[in-house]
C-alpha cells in the first residue's frame, strides 16, 4: 500500500472533531475589544433595547438635549431601513451615526466598532447605542456596553417582561417610559415593578416620560454618578 | 429571525475547523443550546439546511443537546433548577441571578471525513 492509498482511506474515514466553542465567540471577542477601547476613553456606554415604538429615540433625544452642558453624549443608532432616528437625534446637537442593518434584527459588536470609528470618542462622556427595535434577537449580542438598558412603555402592558424574560434578565437598568399616560391606560404599576424585579432583581428601575420629562432628572443623576465611577482611576 | 445568523456563525466555525483538519465533508454537527440562550431550537433546525446549502456541510445532520437552566442561590448557595423564569431559591426563597447553566450556545463537535 503506497502513501496515496493510505491518504485516500484516511480521507474517507469519518472522524470526530471536538470544538466546544461558543457560536457567538467571535462577537464576544470583538465586544471585549470595544469595551477595552471605550474604557480607555473613560466612556460610559449603554445599549438600549426595546420593542419598536417604546420611545428609545425620544428618550435619547430628551436625555442629550437636557444634559447639554452637563455631559457630552454621542449616539449610534441601528435601524432596519431608514436614517430618521439619527436625524431626530442630531437635532439635539449630539453626533449620531446611523447603522442601517437591512434584514438583520440586531446590532453586533462589529457594526458598533465600525460606527464608533466615525465618532470622536475623546470628545464624549457617554456613548448611547440604540439597538434595533426587537426584544428577542439582540439579547445574546454583547456590544461592549457598560449598561444594558431595557425599555418598556406603559402602552405595552405590565406583563410584557414575562413574555420576553431572556432579554429582561440581561438588564442592568429598566426604563418604564410613557408614564405620562399610565393612568389613562390603567397601567398596573405594582404588577409591572414586581414582574421586573422578580425577573431581574439586580436591575434599577426608572419611571419616566420622554415626552413630558417626568422622572428624567433621577435618570440624569444616576448617569452622572456612574460616569464619576467610570472616571475613577 | 436571528437564528439564521446564529446558524451562519456556527457553520462558519464548523467549516473553518473542518478545513484546518483537512476534512472535505461535514456529516454531523452537534450543538449545545441552553434554555436561556435566546434561540428557538426549532428555528435553528429550520435555518440549518438553508445555511449549509452549497458548502461542505450540505446534507449534514444537526443534533441539538438541550441544556436546562441551573441556578446557584446567591444567599444560601444551594443549586436548583428553576421552575420558571423567576429564579426563586426553593430553600430560602431568595431571588437569584447566578446561572451555572442555561446560557450555552455552543458548537460541541463535528463528524467529518
Ligand atoms: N405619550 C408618550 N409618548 C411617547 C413617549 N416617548 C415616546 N413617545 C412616542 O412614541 C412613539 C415612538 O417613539 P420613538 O422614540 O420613535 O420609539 P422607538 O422606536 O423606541 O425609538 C412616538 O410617537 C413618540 O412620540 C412618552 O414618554 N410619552
Ligand atoms: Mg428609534
Ligand atoms: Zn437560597
Amino acid at each position: 500500500m503506497d502513501s496515496t492509498d493510505h491518504a485516500k482511506r484516511a480521507e474517507a474515514e469519518q472522524r470526530t472533531i471536538v470544538i466546544n466553542q461558543g457560536v457567538l465567540s467571535k462577537n464576544d471577542l470583538l465586544a471585549r475589544s470595544n469595551r477595552t477601547l471605550f474604557k480607555s476613553k473613560n466612556l460610559l456606554t449603554m445599549n438600549i433595547v426595546s420593542s419598536p415604538g417604546s420611545g428609545k429615540t425620544a428618550f435619547i433625544e430628551r436625555t442629550l438635549t437636557d444634559l447639554k452642558g452637563r455631559l457630552r453624549g454621542g449616539v449610534v443608532v441601528g435601524d432596519l431601513a431608514t436614517d430618521n432616528d439619527a436625524k431626530r437625534i442630531a437635532r439635539s446637537g449630539a453626533p449620531a451615526i446611523q447603522i442601517t442593518t437591512g434584514d438583520t434584527c440586531h446590532l453586533d459588536a462589529e457594526m458598533v466598532a465600525e460606527a464608533t470609528a466615525k465618532l470622536d470618542l475623546d470628545a464624549l462622556d457617554v456613548l448611547i447605542i440604540e439597538n434595533v427595535g426587537n426584544l428577542v434577537c439582540p439579547s445574546g449580542y454583547d456590544l461592549g456596553e457598560d449598561l444594558r438598558v431595557v425599555m418598556l412603555s406603559t402602552t405595552e402592558g405590565e406583563d410584557k417582561p414575562l413574555k420576553y424574560p431572556t432579554m429582561f434578565k440581561t438588564a442592568d437598568v429598566v426604563i418604564l417610559n410613557k408614564m405620562d399616560i399610565a393612568e389613562v391606560l390603567g397601567f398596573d404599576r405594582d404588577t409591572a415593578w414586581s414582574n421586573i424585579h422578580r425577573l431581574t432583581p439586580q436591575a434599577l428601575i426608572f419611571e419616566v416620560s420622554a415626552r413630558t420629562g417626568l422622572g428624567m432628572e433621577t435618570w440624569y443623576q444616576f448617569l452622572e454618578q456612574r460616569l464619576a465611577l467610570a472616571n475613577q482611576p | 429571525m436571528h437564528e439564521i445568523s446564529v446558524m451562519q456563525s456556527a457553520i462558519e466555525i464548523a467549516i473553518e475547523s473542518a478545513k484546518a483538519q483537512n476534512a472535505t465533508q461535514i456529516h454531523r454537527i452537534n450543538m449545545r443550546i441552553g434554555a436561556l440562550a435566546g434561540v428557538v431550537p426549532d428555528s435553528l433546525e429550520f435555518a440549518f439546511p438553508i445555511v449549509c446549502q452549497g458548502t461542505m456541510a450540505e446534507g449534514a445532520t444537526l443534533e441539538i443537546e438541550y441544556v436546562p437552566a441551573l441556578c446557584r442561590c446567591s444567599s444560601c448557595a444551594s443549586e436548583f433548577e428553576p421552575k420558571d423564569f423567576f429564579y426563586e431559591c426553593p430553600n430560602c426563597k431568595a431571588l437569584t441571578v447566578d446561572l451555572l447553566h442555561g446560557k450555552e450556545l455552543d458548537l460541541a463537535f463535528l463528524e467529518v471525513s
